[in-house]
């Protein structure tokens, strides 16, 4: 029996049997993107794991260093050391589209080409870990920003893929079940109106027969 | 044009100000509130913060998980990694496939 009341017309079969198509299509196609938007995003999740051990291990040792520098160095002196980076990062920042998903894309750029220029001090009074655990930054940064890239790709596109795997299944169990239901309803409820109107008219030839030829009478005089 | 920002206790970013990051040292959770918000209205695409102030942030951070920028990317601080960066990449495996497939096998 059909969940909510529906009409038994014509009309409304034809309007519930294009409403059927609309939704077969639309779940094929919503499967679709589900199952690519997925395999894309099982690529790009491995990618975003790997990326973060990389640069969590990255960070570690430059933090490592950097804990020795503050041990061998005055904190005024450290402080001097970096108060006034030399340094500075640009990013341009573009969208790509990944099956409708708009995820960024980020370009960098630094103020000055010259790579020494990570080094906003001069050596005599710093010490050498110092200078190594800004290198060792300095190397994980591009890391860094494709840790960053891929991080929100795969925030945004999670919540995409979790939107149409809600549709997928609101259409397949729900929407698609419900129109079949309803457009049976419908069917047996035209045919049996059918069938009880070709009833109908044959009691009336029936009965119209009889009043024209007295049948039952002859019958019985016979 | 956009930058990069870090935040987080001044020992864990101070190092990445010589990179040309700049660098917004915070110690409570409203100040990180108020500084989030600054900058992520600001022109800051990226914003990492240190994993110690991201799990103190989440519901603010929540807030721009949606939009495309500001990226916010927790990295582990001096004080070390308290695993909230991987796990994130775990809850959004979770999401998507509705069961952590990635990870499993490891613990």
């Amino acid at each position: 029996m059909a969940k909510t009341h529906v009409n038994p017309t014509r009309m409304e079969l034809t309007k519930l049997k294009k409403k059927l198509v609309t939704a077969t299509r639309g779940h094929k196609l919503l499967k679709d993107k589900r199952d690519e938007l997925m395999r894309q995003f099982l690529d790009l999740v491995r990618e975003n794991k790997e990326l973060r051990e990389k640069v969590e291990d990255g960070i570690r040792a430059a933090n490592k260093n950097f804990v020795l520098a503050r041990a061998g160095m005055s904190n005024e002196v450290l402080n001097v050391a970096l108060m006034a980076p030399k340094q500075e990062v640009f990013l341009q920042v573009d969208s790509k589209n990944v099956m409708s998903v708009d995820i960024p894309v980020f370009d960098y750029h630094t103020k000055t080409p010259d790579a020494n220029d990570i080094y906003s001090y001069g050596f005599a009074f710093t010490s050498s870990d110092l200078d190594d655990s800004v290198k060792a930054l300095h190397d994980i940064f591009p890391d860094m920003l494709k840790l960053a890239e891929c991080e929100k790709a795969c925030q945004l596109m999670a919540a995409e893929i979790e939107k149409t795997r809600r549709r997928v299944n609101a259409l397949e169990h729900v929407m698609i079940p419900e129109l079949r239901e309803n457009i049976k309803y419908i069917v047996m409820k035209l045919d049996e109106n059918e069938r009880s109107t070709q009833i109908r008219l044959m009691k009336v030839k029936d009965m119209m027969l009889e009043q024209a030829h007295h049948y039952k009478e002859r019958q019985e005089s016979v | 044009m956009y930058k990069i920002a870090i935040m987080g206790d001044r020992d864990s970013i101070y190092g990445f100000a010589a990179l040309g990051i700049a660098t917004y040292p915070v110690s409570t959770k409203e100040e990180a509130t108020k500084t989030l918000k600054h900058l992520a209205e600001g022109s800051y695409a990226v914003i990492y913060t240190t994993e110690a102030l991201y799990s103190e942030i989440l519901d603010e951070i929540e807030f721009y998980k949606s939009s495309l920028i500001p990226a916010i990317i927790p990295l582990p601080g001096v004080s070390g990694n308290n695993g909230i960066g991987i796990a994130n990449v775990r809850k959004s495996v979770e999401r998507a496939v509705g069961s952590d497939i990635i990870f499993n096998n490891e613990n």
